[in-house]
């Protein structure tokens, strides 16, 4: 066997693809991740020559958006093929094998590849009551991310529940979801939030790390590259909220003439994902341009910040709730103490006694 | 906790417990002052002092000529302030989740102006706290606090608006905070005087019509 069919190259070459249209990939992926141009021609070659590396996905807490998203491009692109060249060797909704095979499988790939897997987790981890929640072939998700992090090369914490608890993880958090980061502390952990998040977002990650490691992060272990700017950053109906012209409701005039959605709940400015550039459907539309503000998938506790159609300078619990209350209270605590001090007034009028100077004269004579 | 989680505790528990404790303390302040009564007039009142208090009340408005420079500043950062406050289009929509309804907001560029208007007078006005010997004596440390709470979330608010100092997400949540830290300093600093500025001035207007003094 050569070695090339071993080789992402050879795989391209078997599917008809040129060298041409694998340096555009490279060069659109080095450039949604801001690498220098000269990265594109190394991610080339590097990519073309990586052997197959073997990718376990682990489903937790979700509902299959993920893996949705990533396999849901309209025509065969290159980044399907990239993701098909990975050996994935377990994951419940794409593999072929059911019940103890799959099992089997996942602990195979972990034996034979162990130390070099990467492991992607999408959903959340229920930690309650031992983790009884959520279970995989009467394996608890917590004891099952515990066993396979052990050998792992590296965590890719795919999707919002995975990265940050999600929906699972949202008030009252029934299950005590927790995202990978709290379980798993010795192994690079990258996240990719959004629900879902965008495939090239995915794809263009994997890339990386096959390539060059792992990606820069921020603080909350997102690649700067896809989670650098904001939404309402790269928003192509910032103009309008710069000058001040927002859409009231969702089809009045400011509505129709496309103005900036943050009056009815855009959450945009506080949200860093790439949908405003990448976009999604290969490139179509993101929720703002049909219409819709941004709900700020990609942040923590997205589903608990107040709701999706209040603007984001308003309280999330509504302030004036308590106001009636407060003043109630105000006015009877005022009322009290201002007794308190009348009582005290009067007491000491009650106890001034008038000094005459006869009585001053008396008491310097004893 | 990460910039999220500060925002939302910010607008969500740090809010109610600011917009409780301000109210309650607001509310109690002007009861207690209300219920203090007029101390004993011994001599016989001149007039009911209705119409004196009223004088008062718009007169202590006006500007007087001595020091013009800091009475200006003065007067642009009050202004500035409640114009910020109440025009600026995200604030409007606060205002309009809390009461229902609320007027529409002024065009950034405007805000903007009077945001760093406002900044300037009130960095003016404490240069002269630190210059002018008498109002150094003067000014005590719940004066230099009163300040700084009512200059920090016209900063925070301005860096916030043009993406500086960092991430937006904890500049925001900076700000809320700088906004709900100004909101409990209210009642219990010279800072009442956003809401007993009326009454106080029409007392001391009114005490001198009874005495039959000029005001």
């Amino acid at each position: 066997m050569s070695d090339d069919k071993q080789r992402l190259a050879g795989e391209l070459q078997r599917h008809g693809i040129t060298r041409r249209a694998f340096m555009k990939f490279c060069t659109s992926v080095a450039s949604a991740m801001a690498l220098s141009p000269a990265m594109a021609t190394q991610m080339a070659d590097r990519l073309a020559a990586i052997q197959r590396q073997s990718v376990i996905w682990l489903s937790f807490q979700e509902c299959t958006g993920c893996t949705e998203s990533i396999t849901r491009s309209h025509k065969p692109s290159l980044e399907n093929l990239i993701f098909d060249f990975v050996s994935l060797d377990y994951h419940h909704t794409l593999q072929a094998a059911s019940g103890h095979a799959a099992e089997e499988a996942r602990e195979a790939a972990m034996k034979a590849h162990g130390g070099k897997y990467i492991l992607l987790v999408d959903g959340s981890i229920p930690i309650k009551d031992g983790g009884v929640y959520s279970t995989i072939a009467g394996m608890t998700n917590l004891d099952m991310l515990e066993h396979m992090a052990k050998d792992a090369a590296a965590i890719v914490a795919i999707g919002s529940c995975a990265a940050f608890g999600g929906l699972p993880a949202a008030a009252p958090n029934p299950t005590g979801a927790v995202p990978v980061s709290d379980i798993v502390h010795d192994k690079p952990i990258i996240n990719i939030p959004g629900c879902p998040p965008i495939p090239v977002v995915m794809t263009g990650v994997l890339a990386h790390v096959l390539t060059f490691g792992i990606p820069e992060l921020d603080g909350m272990g997102r690649p700067k590259a896809f989670y650098g700017d904001t939404i309402h950053d790269r928003c192509y109906r910032r103009p309008y909220y710069d000058r001040g012209l927002f859409a009231k409701s969702f089809d009045d005039e400011g509505a129709r003439k496309g103005w900036c959605l943050y009056e009815l709940g855009c959450k945009g400015p506080i949200t860093h994902n790439a949908c405003a550039t990448v976009k999604w459907n290969n490139g179509t539309s993101f929720p703002i341009q049909s219409g819709h503000g941004c709900i700020g998938c990609s942040e923590p506790d997205f589903w608990d910040a107040g709701g999706f159609y209040k603007a984001l300078s308003t309280g999330s619990a509504n302030p004036g709730s308590w106001a009636a209350a407060s003043l109630a209270v105000g006015a009877a605590a005022g009322l009290a103490s201002g007794f308190l001090n009348k009582g005290a007034k009067a007491e000491a009028e009650r106890k001034h006694q008038a000094i005459t100077v006869d009585d001053m004269r008396g008491k310097s004579d004893e | 906790m990460n910039e999220i989680e500060l925002l939302n505790w910010a607008r969500g528990p740090g809010l109610t417990y600011a917009t409780i404790i301000m109210v309650v303390g607001l509310t109690l302040r002007v009861f207690e002052i209300l219920m203090l009564g007029r101390p004993h007039e011994y001599a016989e009142t001149r007039s009911s002092g209705v119409e004196d208090g009223i004088k008062m009340v718009f007169k202590r408005s006006l500007p007087e000529p001595r020091n013009w420079k800091r009475i200006t500043a003065s007067y642009i950062f009050h202004v500035g302030i409640l114009i910020v406050l109440l025009f600026f289009i995200p604030h409007t929509q606060l205002f309009r989740d809390v009461f229902g309804w609320f007027w529409n907001g002024w065009p950034n560029y405007i805000i903007d102006f009077f945001t760093v208007l406002s900044i300037a007078a009130m960095l003016y006005t404490l240069v002269q706290r630190f210059t002018d010997p008498a109002r150094r004596i003067l000014s005590h440390m719940s004066d230099y606090l009163a300040w700084l709470v009512t200059f920090l979330p016209l900063v925070t608010g301005y860096m916030a608006f043009h993406r500086l100092g960092g991430d937006y997400t904890t500049m925001l949540a900076v700000h809320i905070l700088s906004v709900e830290l100004l909101m409990v300093a209210l009642p219990f600093s010279k800072l009442t005087h956003t809401v007993t500025f009326v009454m106080s001035r029409w007392y001391t207007g009114s005490n001198l019509g009874r005495r039959g003094i000029k005001s």
